[in-house]
């Protein structure tokens, strides 16, 4: 049976498309929603409730729609739950599902949730699961999240792409209703730029449903379609359909997200499904509409019972009728437009039980000229029916109906208002809180409570009733029982009683203890209604109880939209050295440090980690190394100061370092701990060569620009991130020298010319080089640095040196890590934590006591600096040299003494070092330096380590090997 | 001498072409952060936050003592800061260049970066900024056309966030 119109209606009759809901397939037409499309074919019933399961049909015609929440799958991951069939457009091939019913739609086992209503009061949760504790995580959420609820989340992978963009105008226009439109054009013809975004495929909004209003003289229909050609024609207005404001953020940002291709059968896969725009605009003009309140009466949720505004949307937009014979409850003039056209489009109207005593006027005139039964101060008290409604109960009448419209009247939308901080009014006469202007924002049309068309349009308008008339709160004379308030949240009004009975006052707190007004819903149809109730519960007026704060956003916003294209390779940037490349080709495995890639280590054939660090190891001992050192940070330090500054930011002193020469350098916080360092080249009397530890560059270069800005801006010297300007190849080991000589040019590498801890420029493979010679191992070392994109051609070069060494042996971190641990080098972040001192560490050596001030000097001297039993560190030895320690695991004196333990330290560093042929550690540990030689403890699952205290240093003491 | 390896080659030799925004990665050249409050014998752009192209060398100015300049040859710029209290710092590997356009480019920045690019930054302006997580300089060449300045290391994902905001344009 068709409840399609055999005219009329937006909707191309020639293009039928195929669908399918619940397994079940249907027809419809291009331009339906797949709510029209049903109802076109008799189905009210799309949902069921969210705690209750009552059958529920569709009660809005939009984005405000509370029950037919349906899960939309197009396959491969692309599905969507809950979303409003009010608002999926139809396409050839579209499958939908209810949701929260097992096993169908008709028969729902959740439903005897109804039977039990009476023992699910507001707040249920909080009284009935109180205890035991433990049941609450085992069985009652567990049990209460699948009884209750929306639709499944989707487990796949969503295959769509998302993209985001930034737009900024001068207006930005939300909501292209006969106001919007009006605003629209107003800002265009100043030649501004001009956004205009709503959330429905076509301009228009309620202008649509009023075919029968002559505007200026002309058709409502051509006026719009005027308006649209007007605004689409000019170069300075962006009109965005599809497309949900969905929350307000400081300074006039506004979220928008545009759906771009859900309404499309067959997208095209270079579209984004959606875009969130992030609008900045000069002013925002709200222009959002109202929303129809439902009237709340006992059972006023059965399917066949809808907003009296929604069944004249369906009819004018799709030429669908809600029904055969409807009753009409209201207490506002609109719904006499809704019956007068349906009446007119065949549907019988048994009734119009209006609330108020003595209603007058056109619409009144009008609904009684065409013969329809007029019941002038009937209230509705309930209803009949199961899986349709069948009945009204108008004062003791019963009367047979199969559809039930009803209108209390209409409530501004505030969302985005609300969300601005904007303030409120609240107008007596409306029963409406009305938007007040803010800078940079104004309200206009219905959603500032302004819903007179020739006002709107500010020309001469007939044809239209305007919504005269409104009620709030529950029906006079009529149960609170099963009247629901919120019908996404299935809160009754004796829910909100009870919440009052209760001793709830605030209106926040009758929120969230009913929940309210909450969730995806945030209130749309619902929330005066609630008010009303609540300040009649506690003898207050609606402005005195308040309005809860709209939250954004309006509408469910996809995770999707949100990320954008931040995902997958484009969720962070992943910085690459400039011989990653090398390195992935030869087998290395990476590990993350910040955001770079590093070579962890380079296995060969089936060698495990531990095999491959080893070889790496002993090949830097006993010949050469080749490693990847760029993500070293480099800051370029120029100018006359240069020297006075690096005096001033690292412990120690630089005026004296010569020309070519290098230095260890020490920087600390002002608080006086370690805070990060480095070698320190000096290029010239004017120029250093600075370098950080990875993951400190943007933190040090940060450090050091604030102190140069903020306390030393008299010092002459710039500072130059030079990080990704040099590819570092560090080359160590004995055969180090012998490996780069062939290869490099006007730099005397013999130790007398070029000794430890110097710099000199020349070329190496025909390209500019500064080299360093520097180690980070304890053997002979070099660290050539060469513009970045040179790097993989210079380091194929050393690798294919073959004479008079053997080719060297790439190396990875953690080699590198074993090898500086073995000679009792620290890492700032690994023996360092933000609490360490100079002295801590055995550096007490690095801190220019001379110097008049540097960052962190006076903080040395505070008394907790200097006290005796601060944690130093030490080394450690495992009695056992194959017990590896686990960094970060505690250290105690005496492993028999009782939980909880004393912890006197812990591990740093620990490594198997294969150069020893046993593990080793360091320790930062109570007054360590005094405990040299003595065994502590480490306290481990199954088993006590013993460990001995030794000097942090188990390689080449003396350093002899440096030179080769 | 060795050969050089942008980290774009790959990345660029497979784009499509893509006319309503066209995406190249520029050839290399010479680049030096010069700081000073000096002037200096320099033919460099005087407004902050513009740049000016004079005989061969772009200068852009970034901050109040602070110019990128792009050139075929570094020399003359360390020359001319000879003796003046500045600084000089040749950063030619540092960043690679990618450039943008077409009657789309500005749309397809504004997918990452959070400028106004109407008419608020003509042609000829130029300053840091983010696009998406990474900091670019971006200097508007022409109506429909966009240089950028991208740290090598950054370069790929710069060039895919691009890559990815002009396909609904192929």
């Amino acid at each position: 049976m068709s409840f399609r119109t055999p005219t009329g209606g937006r909707i191309d009759r020639n293009r039928v498309l195929n669908f399918t809901f619940d397994g079940r397939a249907y027809t419809g037409h291009h331009g339906d929603t797949l709510a029209s499309a049903l109802l076109a074919k008799g189905v009210h019933l799309m949902g069921r409730s969210f705690k209750y399961h009552r059958p529920r049909g569709v009660l809005a015609a939009g984005i405000e729609e509370p029950n037919a929440l349906v899960h939309v799958d197009r396959g491969g991951g692309r599905d969507a739950p809950n979303l409003r069939a009010t608002q999926v457009e139809l396409y050839e091939g579209l499958v939908a599902r209810s949701q929260n019913r097992s096993p169908s739609l008709a028969f729902d086992l959740g439903a005897v949730a109804g039977l039990l209503s009476r023992f699910l009061p507001a707040g249920f949760y909080y009284k009935t699961f109180m205890w035991p504790a433990s049941f609450w995580k085992r069985l009652y959420e567990p049990a209460i999240r699948a009884a209750a609820g929306l639709g499944r989340a989707p487990t796949a992978a969503d295959p769509d792409r998302y993209l985001h963009r930034y737009a900024h105008c001068d207006v930005l226009i939300v909501g292209a209703g006969p106001a919007g439109l009006t605003a629209a054009r107003a800002a265009a013809a100043t030649g501004q730029r001009v956004m205009i975004c709503d959330e429905q495929p076509e301009l228009g909004g309620s202008l649509r449903d009023e075919p029968g209003a002559v505007i200026g003289g002309r058709a409502s229909a051509a006026w719009l379609a005027a308006a649209t050609t007007d605004l689409a024609s000019r170069g300075n207005v962006t009109v965005l359909t599809r497309a949900t404001a969905f929350g307000w953020y400081p300074d006039n940002l506004i979220g928008i997200a545009e759906r771009v291709t859900d309404h499309i059968a067959m997208p095209d896969p270079n579209l984004p499904r959606e875009r969130l725009w992030q609008v900045r605009a000069s002013e925002v003009i709200i222009a959002t509409g109202a929303h129809e309140r439902p009237l709340v009466f006992p059972d006023n949720d059965r399917p066949g019972i809808m907003l009296a505004g929604a069944a004249r949307a369906f009819l004018h937009r799709h030429g669908v009728l809600p029904g055969r014979r409807a009753v009409v409850a209201t207490a506002c003039d609109s719904a006499y437009a809704a019956a007068l056209d349906l009446h007119a489009a065949g549907v019988t109207i048994a009734a119009i039980a209006d609330l108020r005593a003595n209603p007058t006027g056109a619409a009144i005139e009008a609904a009684r000229a065409a013969g329809i039964p007029v019941r002038t101060g009937c209230a509705i008290t309930g209803s009949t029916g199961r899986l349709r409604v069948t009945g009204a109960l108008l004062g003791s009448d019963w009367v047979a109906c199969d559809t039930i419209l009803m209108s209390a009247g209409w409530t501004p939308s505030l969302h985005l208002q609300s969300q601005s901080r904007g303030k409120l009014r609240f107008d007596a006469a409306t029963a409406s809180f009305l938007p007040m202007a803010q800078p940079g924002q104004r309200s206009v049309g219905a959603c500032a409570g302004e819903f007179d068309l020739a006002a709107i349009l500010g020309v001469p308008v007939s044809g239209a009733i305007s919504p005269n008339g409104s009620h709030t709160g529950l029906v006079p004379g009529a149960s609170a029982k099963r009247a629901f308030v919120d019908f996404q949240n299935d809160v009754t009004a004796r829910d909100l009683a009870l919440a009052t009975q209760e001793g709830f006052r605030s209106i926040e707190h009758v929120k969230r203890y009913t929940t309210t007004g909450m969730a995806t819903d945030q209130g749309k149809t619902s929330n005066i209604n609630a008010l009303a109730i609540v300040a009649g519960q506690l003898g207050n007026t609606i402005p005195e109880v308040g309005l809860t704060t709209f939250r954004p956003p309006y509408s469910p916003v996809t995770f999707g939209t949100i990320a954008g294209a931040s995902r997958g390779d484009l969720f962070d940037p992943e910085r690459r050295a400039p011989m990653h490349d090398w390195a992935a080709a030869h087998g290395a495995v990476f590990e993350d440090v910040g955001t770079w890639k590093r070579a962890w280590y380079f296995p060969r054939g089936r060698e495990t980690m531990h095999d491959a660090v080893a070889r790496e190891c002993r090949a830097v001992r006993n010949a050469v190394g080749i490693f990847d050192a760029s993500t070293l940070g480099k800051i370029e330090v120029v100018g006359p100061d240069a020297a006075e500054f690096l005096n001033r930011l690292y412990t120690n002193s630089w005026k004296k370092l010569g020309v070519g020469r290098c230095r260890y350098g020490l920087m600390l916080s002002e608080a006086g701990f370690v805070w990060d360092d480095g070698v320190v080249g000096r290029i010239a009397e004017d120029r250093f060569h600075v370098t950080t530890t990875t993951g400190g560059a943007a933190r040090v270069l940060n450090h050091m620009e604030d102190y140069l800005q903020t306390e030393f801006p008299e010092l002459l010297v710039w500072l130059t991130s030079t990080t990704e300007q040099w590819a570092v190849i560090a080359v160590q080991g004995p055969d180090a020298r012998a490996l780069i000589a062939p290869l490099v040019a006007g730099i005397d590498l013999s130790p007398e010319a070029f000794p430890h801890m110097s710099i000199r420029e020349g070329t190496i493979c025909g390209v500019p080089t500064r080299l360093f010679r520097v180690s980070f191992t304890g053997e002979l070392g070099f660290e050539i640095n060469v513009p970045a994109e040179y790097g993989p051609a210079v380091w194929e070069a050393l690798m294919a040196q073959e004479a008079p060494t053997r080719s060297p042996t790439p190396y990875g971190t953690e080699a590198m890590h074993v090898l500086r641990a073995e000679k009792g080098f620290v890492i700032v972040g690994q023996e360092t934590d933000g609490t360490v001192t100079p002295d801590d560490l055995g550096l007490s050596g690095m801190i220019a006591r001379s110097k008049p001030d540097f960052v962190g000097k006076r903080s040395l001297r505070r008394p907790d600096m200097v006290v005796a039993n601060r944690k130093q560190l030490v080394g450690l030895l495992t009695e056992k040299p194959d017990d590896l320690l686990e960094e970060g695991a505690q250290i105690v004196e005496d492993p028999r003494q009782p939980i909880p333990m004393r912890m006197i330290g812990h591990v740093t560093s620990s490594y198997p070092s294969a150069t020893l042929g046993r593990s080793i550690a360091m320790a930062l540990v109570e007054g360590g330096r005094a405990r040299m030689g003595s065994t502590l403890y480490v306290p481990m699952p199954g088993q006590d380590i013993t460990v001995r205290v030794v000097e942090p240093i188990f390689y080449d003491r003396t350093g002899a090997r440096l030179d080769g | 001498m060795v050969d050089r390896r942008s980290p774009l080659a790959g990345l660029a030799g497979a784009a499509p072409s893509i006319p309503a925004a066209r995406l190249v990665a520029l050839p290399p050249c010479a680049r030096v952060v010069l700081r000073t409050a000096a002037v200096l014998d320099l033919p460099i752009v005087q407004d902050i936050n513009r740049a000016v192209v004079a005989g061969g060398v772009a200068s852009l100015r970034l901050g109040p003592d602070e110019w990128l300049i792009l050139a075929p040859d570094a020399g003359p710029i360390f020359a001319a800061a000879s003796g003046h209290a500045a600084a000089v710092v040749d950063v030619s590997h540092r960043q690679v260049a990618i450039e943008i356009a077409g009657p789309r480019a500005a749309e397809v920045l504004n997918g990452h970066c959070a400028l106004d690019l109407g008419a608020a930054f003509p042609p000829g302006m130029c300053t840091r900024t983010l696009l998406g997580k990474a900091e670019i300089v971006l200097w508007r060449t022409g109506a429909d056309e966009f240089h950028l300045e991208v740290g090598r290391s950054f370069a790929p994902y710069v060039w895919q966030c691009l890559e990815e905001g002009r396909r609904e344009h192929a």
